[in-house]
């Protein structure tokens, strides 16, 4: 995984709540046995006008000019405003690598649903969780401004405004820890073997059922 | 001090280690694989070298991407194919036991799961589905992962976790004639919304939560992460014990003597305090059906769609205008006025064999309305389908006008071809009701299996309560 430690980038704001992760990534894309290359169907149905499938040439299909995204002045934006419970709905893990492979480093927003905010730490996603009032004056400045741009640093935990403007932000200690270094989890756990396999021992003894086959 | 709540008792059973950092190691009994989400984790183990830590903790059967027509030719859809047959290869690679498309325990993975006494009480489960929530109804500690912790219990048996806040939902009194599980977790989820449960453990109960029989709470359940909370809990009971007894994956003998003991202690203590409570009368409950894009966005039939412009927040405002255009429904028009195009019913939610007992006494002696284009009914197992057709219930639906099909997911999230075209209503008994869902373009409303059948031999949606059902079929769906 990559590590997230601090990054600048142009801010896109998605003025709606409840955004699932069917509209994240609609479901004829999840047939893909990879983990790559859902970035061109990121929200597929909002950002395009057509209907679209797994192995179509994503750049001559027709674009929804009205999408938040296809605007030229969030052309290459990397963190994402959201609204409340952004990414409820389905488990798919497919919804953060679409915004990953789409570029977006980073999605803020004043509440996450808990599988999707678990997925995006798995895969160098840094999900923030600011108030609604701050989220407010997000949206309005991102709007006002054209370019406007946020610089994140995970260490300092701080989001800083173009006109120098500090936002605080919390993130749980591990989760900092293992995005900042961009550790793989399964490498952790497997260090802590030996609680595990005396854990396995007593719960045998506890409930032998679940250990004969 | 107080009591443990039953969440809290079954975290406390799994706890491996707690880390300086906060998070709690987890050992997880058992995992439930299906194709969709499985494949990543599958090349993640190999890319990393690592061998899966305990093969017979995991359950595998496809069910997302499966025709729901006749298989005897495979699956048409090349990419769908490969899907399949990648977590046909990686079972057989590993040695997990599979369900395979051809053989008659496959089925949704939340319906196989309990109906082979995969699922047990007081286990941890987990699968790469946020449907998992299902298997609390037996007192698990079940939630849906993504990918990569697919990847991790396969690798270690554990899982990185947080624990939850816990939700009490009381629901006590007498449910009406017709009104169902399915009715209870919409009128939940419209009280609290879609968002009300994140973060918590939801345990359900009351006198009306006993009433139901295990297919009901795993409804409840199932739909649990819809509102918001990853795992829907209730407390082992006789019922529960009776369910698991005899089927082939639950203990025998002296180990069935010992679970059962086990498992008596498997509910909250009296004294057991909750973060937050939820309490619903069961009489005031009214067959619900969903007008919009969330299922946050429900109503009693008997009532009329929301006008937008008596919404004092403008977040929801906004939120319902566009449900009503993405959904082309006017304001304060009533529920049954409603045109519907197709029925669905089916899924994880509602595709059990008391389901379609529920949907085939109102179906039965009564014909499908002929401005329904399609009505497909669609049993969540092999087995249910073959306890259904012993019971004569799929000549019940298909004397009604009732397509019978091949078990499977289907039309709930439409990855295989079952979907509904651009600008069709559904009233189907699936779990969400998003944009496009079941197809894009599509237009669902959720309701119960009763509900669902009652609105295809109307062509809208009425009370079902108002109908007559056939005598037999409803008293066999109320012997629970």
């Amino acid at each position: 995984m990559e590590a997230f430690t601090q990054h600048t980038g142009l801010v896109v704001p998605l003025d709606r709540s409840n955004v699932d992760t069917d509209a994240i990534i609609p479901k004829q894309f999840l047939k893909s046995i990879k983990r790559t290359g859902f970035g061109p169907n990121l929200f597929d149905e909002w950002r395009y006008l057509d209907h679209g499938e797994p192995g179509m040439d994503n750049s001559k299909r027709p674009l929804n000019p009205d999408f938040v995204m296809n605007k030229e002045r969030y052309k290459g934006a990397s963190i994402l405003l959201a609204r409340e419970n952004f990414g409820c709905g389905s488990s798919r893990e497919h919804a953060p690598w679409a915004l990953e492979d789409y570029g977006i480093k980073a999605v803020i927003a004043p509440s996450f649903a808990d599988i999707f905010f678990n997925n995006c730490f798995k895969n160098g996603i840094l999900p923030i969780v600011l108030d609604h009032a701050t989220m407010d004056a997000l949206f309005e400045q991102t709007e006002a401004n054209e370019g406007f741009k946020l610089d994140i640093d995970l260490g300092k935990q701080t989001i800083t405004m173009p006109n120098g403007d500090v936002i605080n932000f919390d993130v749980e200690p591990d989760r900092k820890h293992n995005l900042y270094n961009g550790l793989d989890d399964i490498g952790i756990t497997l260090k802590q073997e030996d609680a595990i396999t005396a854990y396995e021992q007593e719960r045998a003894k506890r409930a032998p059922w679940l250990f004969s086959s | 001090m107080a009591g443990k709540t039953l969440y809290d008792k079954l975290w406390q059973d799994h706890l491996v280690a707690e880390n300086e950092d906060g998070s709690a190691l987890i050992y997880i009994d058992r995992q439930l694989l299906h194709e969709v989400t499985s494949p990543q984790a599958f090349e993640g183990l190999k890319i990393a070298g690592r061998k899966p830590r305990r093969i017979e903790a995991n359950l595998a059967t496809p069910d997302h991407n499966v025709p729901t027509t006749d298989r005897t030719n495979g699956i048409a859809d090349p990419v769908s194919r490969i899907q399949v047959q990648t977590l046909d290869d990686n079972c057989d690679a590993y040695g997990v036991t599979e369900f395979k498309m051809d053989d008659v325990r496959q089925g949704i993975v939340h319906i196989v799961g309990p109906e082979q006494g995969y699922t047990l009480p007081g286990l941890t489960m987990v699968c790469g589905d946020s449907h998992t929530a299902t298997h609390g109804a037996f007192g698990a500690m079940a939630f849906g992962v993504g990918t990569s912790e697919v990847e991790h219990v396969l690798a270690t048996q554990c899982l990185r976790q947080k624990k939850m806040k816990n939700m009490l939902v009381r629901v006590d009194g007498k449910l009406g004639t017709g009104v169902t599980a399915k009715d209870v977790v919409l009128a939940v989820i419209g009280e609290i919304g879609t968002a009300g449960g994140n973060g918590h453990a939801i345990e359900f109960a009351g006198s009306a939560i006993e009433d139901l029989s295990m297919e009901g709470r795993m409804t409840i359940c199932n739909m649990a992460i819809e509102a918001g909370a990853r795992v829907g809990l209730v407390a082992v009971d006789d019922k529960t014990i009776e369910y698991v007894k005899g089927r082939p994956f639950a203990p025998k003998g002296e180990h069935w003597d010992m679970a059962v003991e086990a498992w008596k202690d498997l509910h909250s203590d009296a004294d057991a305090e909750f973060d937050r409570v939820v309490e619903l009368k069961a009489e005031d409950i009214i067959p619900q059906v969903t007008w919009g894009t969330s299922p946050e966005m429900v109503k009693p039939v008997t009532d009329n769609i929301p006008n937008p412009d008596k919404e004092t927040n403008a977040v929801k405002k906004e939120g319902i205008e566009r449900a009503l255009l993405y959904m082309d429904m006017k304001a304060e028009t009533p529920i049954t006025s409603i045109p519907l195009d197709k029925v669905f019913i089916g899924s994880c939610t509602n595709a059990r064999i008391e389901d379609l007992r529920e949907a085939a006494a109102v179906a039965k002696g009564r014909k499908v309305a002929s401005s329904i284009k399609q009505a497909m009914v669609v049993p969540g197992s092999g087995l249910v389908k073959e306890q259904a057709e012993a019971e004569g219930l799929d000549k019940i639906f298909v004397e009604a006008g009732f397509e019978w099909r091949e078990p499977g997911c289907s039309m709930c999230l439409a990855m295989n071809a079952d979907r509904l075209e651009s600008g069709e209503h559904c009233a189907s008994t699936s779990n969400r009701n998003f944009e496009g869902r079941q197809g894009q373009g599509g237009r669902t409303h959720l309701v119960s299996p009763a509900m669902a059948a009652a609105a295809a031999v109307h062509g809208h949606f009425v009370d079902v309560r108002e109908l007559e059902l056939d005598k037999e079929l409803a008293n066999v769906s109320e012997v629970h």
